[in-house]
């Protein structure tokens, strides 16, 4: 049952692989890419969903799509121009696919209107493509098959068109090795009666004398008549797990025109099927055509179908590198283990400094190579977490198009740099505030076409979305070409929400700024898709909380730019090495908007406790860390200590006080949950290149908890032994 | 009371170890492994029997003084000390103690019911008692050292 999960497990990865396949080859097709390679991927796509589906008994989903795959196959038939409103109906098809994957895999009930409806619209497309006169039905096995059209249309596929009967003589000879593996051949023969009409012969004319005769030898060989509705790939699937230990011949035999191709395609084998190809049934209207007619068809089909699966083949061969699947928590381990061969390798480099060893030995120059090595095993390992944001990119191509149904407004989004790679957990957590942003470049940003129309521009709305690496981070940026940020109304809201004071005196950078202020949303009528109460703030935050940073750049009329720049892992971090009351202690590099050494005039008492350091013409609250955490009793002070003024995600800044900065370096993040449990203003834990664990400080929650200590509660750590 | 979960005469093997003067033991199969003293990282709002954390191959220790955990002294952890690493459902934790004494082989016989003179709070992992050759040796059920935590700030 377990293997059964396993193998279910797989093909709904491999679902998810389609599926991203089938949207880029529909967006492709949107843009008016009509390569028979790009139709064909498509096609393919859906076809590997079905088929794997109908293994699984997926029923819904087969259904689904085989309509899904029948209105492609019209398409790939040029009986159906891609055109944009019938790309739109393929591309919400689509959707639906997806959800039906996802609901399925889920087991979780599915919107059957929904499923009806989309049929219904697919359906629609096939009957105005059949009724088009001057598109002559391609895709048929009927008479008419004889138009020159039928060219790009593979053998397997015509079946599924129009499911018609078409006739085949497969001949059958079992190897020895296929009874030995345990495949019996009374079953797929059988499998092949259920088919269609069927009719077999078994060919005993092998069968040795008895004193000759292996009991575990294979003599027997069958040919099978067989007529069916179904295509020849189906006939083939059969015989999957048996196809290397026997000779197997399918010969397709469709409406008369099957003896040309049999024999133009495979002349060895219709020599001894002749008597099947020849059967007085077969008499089809083409007989009664003109006989040149019937040679040029013959001679069409028995080329195209090759050409057809070249080019079908194509793709496949050219454009994915081969790739294995792997246990994440394998990767993981190798990580964990690469950051501790980094840390002992460290540790030696230090010991051996120690020992007073001369940076010229052959020890050290060793060392040196090893610190090389390891460092690059460190990328390589890291390099395998990492992941193009690719399939990020296409789940906001749904979003932006069912918000262009949903809002009236013609939007496109372009998307470049899709096969920038980040690390895993990154994308995943860049999944909810993306697509808010790109909800709030549709929804806020980009006006309704008539407006547009007014101003100048074109009808259609553009919303792009980019990612590049730039100095060993990722940049992931969100613009719109839409009327950019509305700074008189800005102003307005945050003065009425008593964010801002009336009279303050705001840069146009601090205006667009305040959208990321808690509670703040701008949408005029509050809609479903956008203003819900999470704003900009949230999105704020969790780019934080990925050790990344989110600026806006706004140009009225023009649109604007959100960029955020993000770490490529959260598996290290940049941080500042700082030492306090003999702890050593780690503060991100992201938080830190300066470090200064106070000169007495700067640091001022307000109250009992609390100081306050002058800070670009404010104050900013001294915060003792040592104190804070409990490793010393009293505040260290200021003057000749070092101070750190950073920033918290709420935007406040506060000053802390260290006793000194050691070094500015990357830092392997290790978890302290997994054995212990969170700790309030600490990230995290490292480890440090003399082999001892440093503390990560959390800035958010180490402010957060000062200000509350600082209304006359405890320190964090009463005493510490 | 939780009896120990074992059929009565299954031998099982415990690790015996001194706090102080008084002994104790815990399951081996618990038992990661044993190792030295190494200074740990002093770790806020921590109960005071967590020392801090230290480096274990990588992965991130909290270290128990067990002598404070069942309200002795605290230890004057220096380089004589051992650290008893154990997993205690998914998570692995290093238990402060004095010294490792020997291994035990013992049935379920053999543990009596901690007797009432001691607290609850030393009941609720000090499961039983064990009289040999006039040792007197605590068994510790590991599953209550690190929880509890408001019993312990009790």
């Amino acid at each position: 049952m377990d293997t059964m999960a396993a193998i279910r497990e797989t093909f709904f990865q491999e679902c998810e692989e389609q599926l991203g396949e089938l949207e880029v080859g529909l967006n492709a097709m949107e843009e008016g890419v009509a390569d028979s390679e790009t139709v064909n991927a498509v096609f393919r796509a859906v076809h590997s969903i079905k088929g794997g589906a109908g293994a699984f008994k997926l029923d819904r989903l087969v259904r689904f799509a085989h309509t899904f795959e029948t209105s492609l196959d019209l398409i790939r038939g040029g009986q159906l121009a891609s055109s944009s409103s019938v790309m739109r109906t393929m591309l919400r098809s689509a959707d639906l696919l997806a959800d039906l994957v996802k609901a399925s895999r889920s087991d979780h009930p599915v919107d059957e209107a929904r499923v009806d409806a989309q049929i219904a619209e697919l359906k629609a497309l096939a009957e105005e493509a059949k009724e088009a006169p001057t598109e002559a039905n391609a895709g048929g096995g009927d008479a008419d098959g004889l138009d020159f059209q039928p060219v790009l249309l593979a053998i397997d596929d015509l079946g599924e068109t129009e499911p018609q009967a078409a006739r085949y003589a497969i001949k059958l000879i079992p190897a020895p090795d296929l009874y030995r593996k345990g495949n019996e051949t009374v079953r797929l023969l059988r499998e092949l009666s259920r088919m269609g009409e069927f009719r077999v012969e078994c060919d005993t004319r092998h069968v040795p004398t008895l004193d000759a005769l292996d009991p575990e030898g294979a003599y027997f060989a069958w040919r099978v008549e067989l007529t069916t509705a179904e295509d020849e790939a189906a006939i083939h699937e059969l015989f999957e797990f048996v196809v290397d230990d026997c000779e197997l011949e399918v010969v397709v035999d469709r409406a008369g025109v099957g003896a040309a191709t049999a024999e133009a395609s495979a002349p060895a084998a219709a020599a001894p099927l002749a008597p099947f190809v020849a059967a007085p049934s077969f008499a089809s209207p083409i007989a009664s055509e003109p006989a040149e007619s019937i040679e040029a068809v013959a001679a069409a089909n028995a080329v195209e179908p090759e050409k057809a699966k070249v080019e079908a083949a194509k793709p496949d061969a050219g454009a994915s590198p081969a790739t294995i699947r792997v246990d994440l928590e394998r990767v993981d381990r190798l990580i964990n283990l690469v950051g501790e061969l980094v840390i002992n390798q460290a540790m030696l480099s230090q010991r051996v400094l120690e020992a007073g060893l001369a940076r010229s030995s052959s020890v050290a120059a060793g060392l040196g190579a090893l610190e090389q090595l390891t460092r690059e095993i460190q990328e390589g390992v890291m390099a395998i977490r990492a992941q193009p944001v690719k399939p990020l990119f296409q789940r906001m191509s749904r979003i932006v198009r069912e918000l262009t149904d949903a809002t009236g407004k013609v939007v496109r989004l372009r998307t470049e740099g899709e096969a920038t790679e980040v690390d895993r957990t990154v994308i995943e957590r860049l999944a909810d505030p993306l697509t808010h942003m790109i909800r709030n470049a549709v929804d806020h940003g980009v006006e309704r076409p008539e407006v547009r129309e007014a101003a100048g521009k074109p009808a259609q709305g553009e919303v792009k979305l980019s990612a590049a690496h730039r100095s060993g981070r990722i940049v992931i940026e969100v613009s719109d070409d839409g009327a950019g940020i509305n700074r008189q109304r800005v102003r307005e809201i945050a003065i009425k929400k008593e964010l801002i004071a009336p009279d303050a005196q705001l840069s146009d950078g601090e205006i667009d700024n305040l959208l990321f202020m808690p509670g703040f949303s701008t949408a005029q009528a509050i809609s479903n898709i956008s203003g819900r109460g999470v704003g900009m703030d949230v999105v704020k935050r969790s780019i934080q909380a990925l050790g990344g940073r989110i600026t806006i750049a706004s140009r009225p009329g023009q649109g604007s730019v959100f960029s955020m720049s993000l770490p490529l892992t959260l598996a290290v971090l940049d941080g500042m090495v700082v030492k306090v009351a003999d702890q050593t202690l780690v503060v991100p590099l992201t938080a830190i908007v300066e470090t200064l050494r106070p000169k007495a005039g700067d640091v001022h008492a307000l109250g009992v406790n609390a100081r306050v350091i002058s800070d670009r013409g404010g104050f900013a609250p001294l915060i003792d860390v040592g104190q804070e955490l409990g490793y010393r009793r009293d505040a260290a002070d200021p003057v000749g200590s070092v101070v750190l003024i950073v920033e918290t995600e709420v935007s406040t800044r506060c000053a802390l006080v260290v006793d000194a900065i050691h070094d500015q370096r990357q830092v392997v993040i290790k978890s302290l949950e997994a054995n212990y449990r969170q700790v309030a203003g600490i990230a995290a834990a490292t480890i440090l290149g003399d082999g001892r664990v440093a503390l990560i400080l959390d800035i958010d929650t180490f402010v957060a908890r000062t200000n509350r200590s600082a209304a006359g509660q405890e320190p964090l750590l009463a005493a510490v032994g | 009371m939780k009896e120990v979960s074992v059929a009565a005469g299954d031998p099982r093997e415990f690790i015996a170890f001194r706090i102080g003067v008084q002994e104790f033991c815990i399951d081996i199969m618990s038992v990661r492994e044993i190792r030295g003293w190494t200074p740990a990282t002093a770790l806020p709002h921590a109960p005071a029997y967590v020392r801090g954390v230290i480096n274990l191959r990588g992965s991130v220790l909290p270290i128990v003084d067990l002598a404070e955990r069942l309200g002795f002294p605290q230890t004057d952890a220096s380089a004589r000390q051992v650290i008893i690493v154990v997993q205690v459902g998914a998570q692995i934790i290093g238990l402060l103690v004095d010294a490792v004494s020997d291994i035990l082989t013992l049935t379920n016989e053999n543990i009596q019911p901690t007797p009432d003179v001691a607290s609850d709070f030393v009941k609720s992992f000090v499961r039983g008692i064990l009289a040999i050759d006039g040792r007197m040796i605590g068994v510790i059920e590991l599953d209550g050292v690190m929880s509890n935590e408001t019993e312990a700030a009790a």
